[in-house]
């Protein structure tokens, strides 16, 4: 799960002058656009799996989650980016791990301090986005090399395609699995076997085998929407 | 039968072939055509053709053995309801009351399974694949009376699409599709799959009422909660016993694996090491019963091994879905140990964790995944045997 994969290293500007890039020019929009199709860290590069089966129950944590990860992946590329060059190659893991360490303290603080029942729902797994292969994956193969706006916006590229996937997940797991959606009842009460209705809701959906499933069945439908996709 | 053939043949045939209006729905037509009739192609290159068997008659002589326990689990489902309610009822009435209960659930089983894989064929452009005619009669089977129609169709779809589309269609699929089927539903509904409601249909009109002192538990569920059951061995083996419409009567099992060994569809291997596997741990299990942790465990360890072997769906698994040879293990020796294994695992569970009294379809499902590993070490076994004996004789000579 963790291996990094270093072979993705984008190019390094060349240094030869030339105009100023505007701030959000093509290149910088697929920055953002990228991780969203043609290079979704879940979907295509199949990383950081083993979060989006372990939150993605109810909405409301997978949606805390995506935002904790859009953080420190934003905040993380952009410190990297900025020491790129003060680093020495030998530590550079180490002192990648400090700053995302450092940041994810910081993000569990916060979460303690305002939304305590999400931030016990979400238990470890917030500490563990140090561990979050997508995030030490773009420390890696893009923030050591790239200017800190660029990373900033590969950054938040990356954590969205990430959190993006969380939600869908989410949603349909805590729609089909609990009848909910935010924790408020979707599925009139009046449905239920229980009550007289038809309905039941689905327990298999809260177990992680379903949202492996799901996560599954999106990668089915991406690919048969996006045919460059499809290996071999 | 000349008329209708003459008929297909010059005014719907043309609509489907290449160039014609519904080309793209050849798949189906051709599905319909060959099951009527003989196909009219012959194929183009050398075949070595050693029996004129192919995949559905396989598929029918499986329906065929499965036939008995159909009829059995209808008249089963009546007898029970009418016992439930304390009504004296004819042998007529009770199958019909089953009949009515039971029909349902294969036509929406049939109609759903049948209906994706025909799209999945469309989509595709395969020519319809029969691997769901098994699977749609064997999943009504493997539920309870009462489950809601509608979450069998859930469950047929979850097995078609996930358990076998996905991997390319019939003879693809890693897991058995019927017991996946039962399998998601276990887990998705299980107040509707397990426990003591659902196995005895107690739906009462005016004026009627359930019986004092009546239970639906199964004998498993008994036996696991308090290591005694109402029901005696003789009618577990008959089959009177309340459980999943097709499982409970050993006695048609035998009959319809007796079908499966004679026309050779059903691998006797897999069946015979899973009773011997079966029969191995339910010894264990009576020579360490007295050191069990509570005493229903005890009571339940200690429960004769033959009398394991012939409760809950055991042979009905053991006959009719560890022999399925698409996820079963595909060499002679493979089979041995997976159907040793299946029956083991199946008696284990069942005993450790009550909550899983189905243990036979957690050990099947967890052996087809075991099987392509069993077939491998097989095969490299054998070919390091004959490469010995090769090394051998050009050292001898």
């Amino acid at each position: 799960m963790a291996d990094v994969d270093v072979l993705e290293k984008e190019v390094v500007e060349k240094p030869v002058p030339k105009p100023k890039e505007p701030l959000f020019s093509k290149k910088n929009r697929k920055l953002l656009s990228d991780p969203f199709d043609d290079n979704n860290p879940i979907t295509v590069q199949v990383l950081g799996i083993c979060s989006a089966l372990a939150i993605t129950v109810k909405l409301q944590p997978a949606i805390v989650m995506a935002l904790s990860v859009v953080f420190v992946m934003a905040s993380g590329n952009v410190i990297i980016s900025l020491l790129r060059n003060f680093v020495p190659n030998r530590i550079r893991i180490i002192v990648q791990l400090v700053v995302v360490a450092s940041l994810v303290v910081l993000v569990d603080q916060v979460l303690k301090a305002f939304v305590y029942d999400v931030s016990k729902e979400l238990a470890v797994f917030v500490g563990l986005i140090i561990t979050n292969c997508i995030i030490m994956g773009r420390l890696e193969a893009f923030a050591l090399g790239n200017k800190p706006w660029r990373s900033f916006l590969d950054g938040i590229g990356n954590a969205w395609g990430y959190g993006i996937i969380l939600i869908i997940v989410a949603f349909f797991r805590e729609l089909f699995g609990s009848g909910q959606l935010m924790g408020y009842q979707i599925v009139p009460e009046s449905w239920y076997l229980a009550n007289g209705g038809f309905y039941s809701d689905n327990g298999f959906m809260l177990l992680p085998p379903m949202a492996l499933i799901t996560v599954g069945v999106l990668i089915w439908i991406q690919r048969a929407r996006n045919t460059k996709l499809i290996e071999d | 039968m000349k008329a209708i053939q003459n008929f297909l043949e010059e005014n719907i045939k043309p609509n489907f072939e290449k160039g014609g209006k519904l080309e793209r729905y050849w798949p189906v037509y051709d599905g319909f055509e060959t099951f009527l009739f003989v196909p009219g192609h012959t194929a183009e290159s050398g075949a070595h053709i050693r029996d004129g068997i192919d995949l559905k008659r396989t598929m029918n002589t499986v329906i065929m053995a499965l036939v008995p326990c159909l009829l059995f689990g209808m008249w089963n489902v009546g007898l029970h309801h009418y016992n439930a309610l304390g009504i004296d009822a004819t042998f007529t009435q009770q199958f019909i009351f089953g009949a009515i209960k039971v029909i349902p659930m294969v036509i929406v089983s049939y109609g759903v399974g049948l209906g994706l894989e025909f799209l999945f064929c469309v989509i595709k452009g395969h020519q319809i694949e029969e691997g769901y005619l098994v699977s749609g009669m064997l999943i009504p089977l493997i539920m309870p009376v009462d489950i809601p129609l509608w979450m069998v169709a859930l469950s047929v779809a979850f097995a078609v699409v996930i358990g076998k589309e996905v991997f390319g269609g019939t003879g693809m699929n890693i897991f058995n599709p019927a017991l996946l089927a039962r399998a998601f539903a276990f887990f998705a509904y299980p107040s509707y799959m397990s426990g003591d409601k659902v196995w005895i249909n107690t739906s009462v009109r005016e004026g009627q009422a359930v019986v004092d002192g009546f239970s639906g538990a199964t004998a498993l569920g008994d036996l696991a909660t308090t290591g005694a059951t109402q029901y005696s061995a003789f009618d577990a083996f008959i089959g009177t016993i309340p459980g999943s419409i097709g499982e409970t009567s050993v006695l048609l099992i035998i009959l319809g694996a007796g079908l499966l060994i004679f026309t050779g569809i059903g691998s006797w291997r897999i069946m015979l090491s899973a009773v011997i596997g079966g029969a191995v741990m339910g010894l264990i299990f009576n020579a360490v019963a007295p050191f069990a942790l509570s005493p229903e465990q005890q009571a339940f360890m200690a429960v004769p091994f033959w009398h394991q072997l012939i409760l809950g769906g055991f042979a009905f698994g053991v006959v009719y879905m560890a022999t399925d040879p698409v996820s079963g293990s595909q060499t002679e020796t493979g089979k041995y140990i997976y159907g040793f294994f299946i029956g083991f695992l199946s008696i284990m569970i069942r005993v450790f964790n009550p909550a899983y009294p189905e243990g036979v379809m957690l050990a099947i499902l967890f052996m087809n995944t075991m099987a392509p590993l069993i077939d491998h070490y097989v095969i490299q076994a054998n070919i390091k045997k004959r490469q010995q004996r090769l090394a051998l004789k050009t050292a001898g000579a």
